[in-house]
Parts: structure tokens; C-alpha cells; sequence
């Protein structure tokens, strides 16, 4: 495996919907959300009517791919901040941790300058609680397949089938 | 990379389509946009040029229903086949839990297929990742053509570890459910041994 499954607990996924529910009160932001480096939706928060949550999450991380892949080729580590601005609305997308992008959709109740400054201080809580999350799942990967609450260690063959007879 | 959240109950798993330019990859994941249930899936996502040919990736999410209590949720990805995308290619096969090899059975193609087929397990292993471990099923797609290759023919040119092969004729749907069921059952199924 080149990276170790991302594992999500309650605890930290509680943490992760507090900070992000002050990142868009105090940017003044429309939608707050947070996408795996992959393009898995980690969470949320803000108005997401009308907005295809799971489509924005893997065209964000294939803009950050696609961004990285440029990074590289002119020799740059990574450009850690993309930041797309539309007629109404923009978008901001910030690398936390090198593992999760941040991304904020904000309209011009807000100011690129704030938003900066807002995400600045979410992304230090956010590396806190991915750190803590990653000891975590770290502690339990050795012993995940024996917990008796793991969901996977049982599986069989009937219950994959079944995910299909329709 | 799986993505297992305890807290909404969600296993979330990548699969790729990878093949050489034209195979049907994009074909494949049209026929399963098509045929599944509104509820079940998202929306196709083509990042294509104007001539229809993809230039970064094709994205479908689709839920599966659940395994254990877990709602099981598989992202679609196809990757541009044609050769000078390469590092594009890469770039999606980032955290995938699982591969499908979509062959081009025209004869004519057969070294596309081969030269694919090593481009994948050359980008895999810069990613972390070797083609022998990885969850990975293969398609012989376009049958219904006359200048169709026989299949025992590109089992022994394609087929790299035994693994699962299938038929199909991506356009009218042809195998194409058999090969996405075949690889999530290999995904999940290496769930059970992490």
C-alpha cells in the first residue's frame, strides 16, 4: 500500500465539523468543506443546496493533482494555496497537513483577505486533529481485522453479492 | 486508500479504468451511469475535449447499498488513454484501491494493449503500488468486431496474474456489470484482510 487508508472516528469527525462550522462563520464563507487528497468528501459545512457535493470533491483534488503535477515540473514543492475567482463567487483551496484540501466558497460578503486569515488559523486546528486522528487509526490498524466492532472482518461472499442483485 | 468513516458509516472506495486510447473505458463507465437507479449514483463527470476524447478524467460515484451496517460507496475513475496524457494518468491513480485493464480486442490495437498494460504497471509502482498485489480485473472489450483477436490468444498476451477476465461489448452493455462486480468484490474482500 503507498499510503495507509484514511479512518475516520467520531470524536475527531466532531472536531473537524466544529472547526469548519467557525471557518464559515467567521469568513463570512458560503460553503466550508473538506476533501481527501484522493477526492473523498471528509466533511462539510455551510449551504449545499444546489451544489453536487460529491463532484466538487474529486474535481477540487484533480485540481490540486493537476496544480502539484505543475508544482513539480517547474521544480516547487507545491503551491499550497489555489484560489479561483468567478463573477459571484470564489473559490479558495488550501492544502492542510499535505494530505487534505481545504476549500472555501465565498461571494463578496467576504474578501479574499479574510477568508486568508480565517483559513490560516482553521488549518493549524485541522492539523491537530488529523495528527491525533492518524496516531489513532495508526494504534488500531495493527488490530483493526480483530476488534470485534470491525465491520469488515466478516464479510463474506453473500453480503458482496447481495450489494448487486438488484 | 480506502476512506472508512466510522462517524457516517461510509467505506469509500476508488476504482480506475485504465487502457490504451478508444478502448471504451469511458464506454464502460457510460453503460453503468445509464443502467443504474437515480438514487444510486451521482453525476458522470467527463472531463473531455471537444471531440469527445477524455482529457483528464471521467468520475462516476456510486453507492452499492450497504455491507455490515456500512454504506459502500465506489468512485469511478478513467484515466485519458491516449499516450502523451501519461502524467495525467498518474495523477489518478493516486489512492486507488482497485484496477480494471480495459483491452482493445482489434488486432490492430493489440500493441496498444501491451504497451498500456505496461504503462499501468510502471505509473503504479512510482505511486507505491504493484499491479501483482493490487485488486485487479481484466476486460477484453469490442468482441462483437470481425477483426476481434481470439480470446485465448490475449489471455496469454494480456492476462498478468490469473486474474479475473471478461468479455464484453462495452456499447450494448456486454460484461461490463460482471467486471465492476468482480473488482469491488476484490476490494472488499481485501477490506477483511487489513
Amino acid at each position: 500500500m503507498a499510503s495507509p487508508d484514511l479512518v475516520m472516528y467520531e470524536e475527531e469527525y466532531q472536531q473537524i465539523q466544529d472547526t469548519l462550522q467557525r471557518l464559515q462563520v467567521d469568513s463570512n464563507a458560503k460553503i466550508v468543506f473538506l476533501v481527501d487528497k484522493n477526492g473523498q468528501q471528509i466533511a462539510v459545512h455551510g449551504d449545499m443546496r444546489g451544489v453536487d457535493a460529491t463532484s466538487l470533491a474529486s474535481l477540487t483534488a484533480g485540481n490540486v493533482a493537476a496544480t502539484d503535477g505543475l508544482a513539480k515540473l517547474i521544480g516547487e514543492k507545491e503551491f499550497s494555496i489555489l484560489f479561483h475567482e468567478g463573477e459571484r463567487d470564489n473559490i479558495h483551496i488550501s492544502l492542510v497537513a499535505q494530505r487534505v484540501i481545504l476549500v472555501v466558497i465565498f461571494d463578496d460578503r467576504s474578501s479574499l483577505g479574510l477568508v486568508r486569515l480565517r483559513v490560516k488559523k482553521a488549518s493549524q486546528e485541522l492539523e491537530r486533529t488529523f495528527e491525533q486522528l492518524m496516531k489513532k487509526a495508526e494504534a488500531d490498524r495493527g488490530n483493526l481485522a480483530n476488534r470485534f466492532d470491525s465491520p469488515f472482518a466478516e464479510i463474506t461472499d453473500e453480503d458482496i453479492d447481495s450489494l448487486f442483485s438488484e | 486508500m480506502t476512506f472508512i468513516n466510522y462517524a457516517a458509516r461510509e467505506i469509500n472506495c476508488k476504482i480506475v479504468y485504465y487502457g490504451p486510447g478508444l478502448c471504451g473505458k469511458t464506454t464502460n463507465l457510460q453503460w453503468i451511469y445509464d443502467k443504474t437507479n437515480p438514487q444510486a449514483k451521482g453525476k458522470l463527470i467527463s472531463l473531455a475535449t471537444e471531440t469527445d476524447r477524455t482529457l483528464f478524467f471521467d468520475f462516476l460515484p456510486l453507492d452499492l447499498g450497504q455491507v455490515r451496517g456500512f454504506k459502500t460507496r465506489f468512485h469511478l475513475y478513467t484515466v485519458p488513454g491516449q499516450v502523451f496524457y501519461d502524467a495525467s494518468r498518474k495523477l489518478i491513480l493516486k489512492g486507488v484501491d482497485g484496477v480494471v485493464f480495459v483491452a482493445d480486442s482489434q488486432e490492430a490495437r493489440m500493441e496498444a494493449n501491451v504497451e498500456s498494460l505496461q504503462n499501468l504497471d510502471k505509473n503504479l509502482k512510482e505511486q507505491g503500488y504493484e499491479l501483482k498485489t493490487i485488486s485487479y480485473v481484466l476486460q477484453f472489450n469490442k468482441r462483437d468486431l470481425p477483426s476481434a483477436v481470439s480470446a485465448d490468444n490475449m489471455y496469454r498476451q494480456l492476462n498478468f496474474k490469473g486474474e479475473p477476465t471478461f468479455e464484453a461489448v462495452a456499447v450494448n452493455g456486454t460484461g461490463v456489470f460482471d467486471t465492476l462486480k468482480a473488482v469491488a468484490k476484490l476490494v472488499l474482500t481485501e477490506l477483511k484482510k487489513k
